[in-house]
């Protein structure tokens, strides 16, 4: 059986050493480009992302963000420039190394991405039962822990199309942290929701960098969860970041694309 | 002569645009005549990418199971209703075509031959790409447009390994064992069509088609089957797999699996008869 599931064994993240564990720069991305035929979506993003912090990239609708994120967690890969997670070049990895460091990473996805034909304990159990030898009641304790942290554990045997926007966001995050993952993270997370939901939403993103001490990136576009999540920003213009830093700094930039994209969201820090 | 200058520079600018619309013909021609062979390069990556991953471990046997039960097990009705029809409307043509020259005593042996060599395997073949095909599509789209397959990827799991690859030995395993049942479900069909509707002898019509048909014909058909099993869960899983416009793209990508199932189904029997007869190549 050992033979068997060999893989999954290499599949574990080695133990990071102390100088990597006090790096405030979790990961540091350095002049990413990526094209699409005639079409220079990134040119040269370089952008830090803060251990442990809330780093939102946002922009307007075409900027970029959603192909960042997608070099980010190598779904693509880019055509030059690092990731430099924990000092390691995501960009350069292949194979069984670049699926290990992937475990690194938990996605929660715009529409939350869960497998609609299995049940929310399915979901949430499904890297567990992918990537460890946990026994069955390890996997259901560890899962149903995870799901009454985030408040959805009545909804253990629902299917996913069963339950609302936000219960499904709770659940894309039990299942994109029950690994352990350093890094969440949110693609659009509140896009589509309602005010109240979307607040909940925001709840969710800081309350889990609380529990689990995770660094988290989130993509968007919306001002108001920026304002109000955000320790760290960035603003993704043309393919590049064109300001950078916490949301104060940003909320008053100079640059004349970031003021204009800031002054037509209506947000203030009053 | 002050006319005489805006027609100049018209004329090379007309020039120019029917120079690109000839470019873009030209491109668009291309791109039409090598579709089919983008189309079976991109099939046989997917292919090598699944026996890849399929010799690698881990081995998911519910997903096998589920797979075998979903192609198999879920066709199983279809099939059979299929093939009593098609076996009773051979033994109404064959009895009255027969009856012409007084061979319908040959009746059972023709179409022992035609459901083992031929119908079977196409037919559920077929009935395959209907109904399971074309839910496999619509299911793995489904699951690209919504982000579930970069969800599995995010989660370092292969797509490929967990998708693809259980549905293809599903399809090599289930096809021929539905093709054992379409044909003696249709000779169970030709067989009361033949003796209970048309009065032919059943000692006559079990006699002839025993005498006719042997293991080797009805391997020439198993053959066809895992041929056609492996090539309609092939085109079922690339076209959902890479499915893309949200669901106006799922619905297009299930119509072209279907079709291109339906095409591969034919063009597919008539190279593996080639090869098994030795004869009609080009």
């Amino acid at each position: 059986m050992k033979l068997f599931r060999s893989n999954l064994i290499r599949l574990t993240r080695p133990p990071l050493p102390p100088q990597v564990k006090d790096d405030p720069i979790h990961v540091r991305i350095r002049d990413v480009h990526k094209t699409y035929g005639d079409h220079h979506v990134l040119n040269g993003v370089s952008l830090d992302i803060y251990r442990g912090k809330t780093n939102l990239i946002i922009g307007p609708s075409g900027s970029g963000k959603t192909v960042l994120m997608r070099q980010l967690i190598r779904l693509e890969k880019p055509d030059s420039g690092a990731l430099l997670v924990n000092g390691v070049d995501f960009a350069k990895l292949e194979g069984l190394n670049l699926a290990a460091m992937r475990r690194t990473f938990g996605m929660v996805f715009q529409m939350s991405a869960l497998f609609d034909s299995m049940t929310v304990f399915d979901n949430v159990a499904f890297p567990l039962r992918e990537h460890t030898d946990l026994s069955r009641k390890e996997v259901r304790d560890r899962v149903m822990d995870r799901l009454s942290v985030l408040g959805v554990a009545a909804a253990a045997h629902k299917l996913p199309a069963q339950l609302s926007g936000g219960m499904q966001k709770r659940v894309a995050v039990a299942r994109a942290m029950i690994l352990e993952s350093e890094i969440l993270i949110y693609d659009e997370p509140t896009t589509g929701l309602d005010p109240i939901t979307t607040e909940m939403v925001d709840d969710l993103i800081t309350d889990a960098e609380e529990m689990f001490g995770v660094t988290s990136i989130v993509i968007s576009h919306d001002m108001a969860s920026v304002v109000r999540i955000a320790d760290h920003l960035s603003f993704l213009h043309e393919g590049q970041i064109a300001a950078t830093g916490t949301p104060q700094e940003l909320l008053h930039t100079e640059h004349p694309a970031t003021a204009e994209f800031i002054r037509a969201s209506r947000i203030s820090l009053e | 002569m002050p006319d005489a200058a805006p027609t100049a520079s018209a004329t090379p600018e007309k020039t120019s645009k029917l120079r690109d619309a000839a470019a873009n013909a030209g491109e668009w021609l291309l791109k039409v005549l090598l579709s089919p062979f983008v189309e079976i390069s991109a099939l046989f990556k997917l292919l090598w990418e699944a026996l890849f991953w399929g010799i690698r471990p881990p081995y998911r046997g519910r997903l096998f199971v589920e797979a075998m039960e979903f192609i198999g097990i879920g066709s199983i009705f279809l099939v059979s209703l299929t093939a009593v029809f098609v076996g009773g409307v051979l033994a109404l043509q064959l009895v009255d075509g027969f009856r012409d020259f007084g061979a319908e005593n040959q009746t059972g042996a023709v179409i022992g031959l035609a459901l083992a060599r031929e119908v079977g395997p196409v037919f559920a073949a077929l009935m395959v790409t209907s109904r399971a095909g074309s839910a496999m599509t619509t299911e793995l789209g489904s699951m690209r447009v919504t982000n579930q397959i970069d969800a599995l990827v995010t989660m370092a799991v292969n797509p490929v390994q967990y998708l693809v690859v259980p549905r293809l030995v599903a399809g090599f395993v289930m096809v021929p064992v539905l093709t054992m049942l379409f044909n003696i479900v249709g000779v169970m069909g030709a067989f009361f069509v033949a003796v209970a509707l048309l009065g032919l002898d059943p000692g006559v019509f079990m006699d002839r088609l025993q005498w006719l048909v042997d293991w080797d014909d009805v391997s020439q058909g198993l053959i066809k089957a895992m041929v056609f099993g492996v090539a309609v869960t092939l085109i079922a899983c690339r076209q959902g797999f890479y499915a893309k416009g949200g669901a106006a793209g799922v619905g297009r990508a299930t119509n072209r699996a279907v079709v291109q199932s339906a095409i591969a189904i034919l063009m597919l029997d008539y190279l593996v008869t080639s090869l098994v007869l030795g004869e009609g190549f080009f």
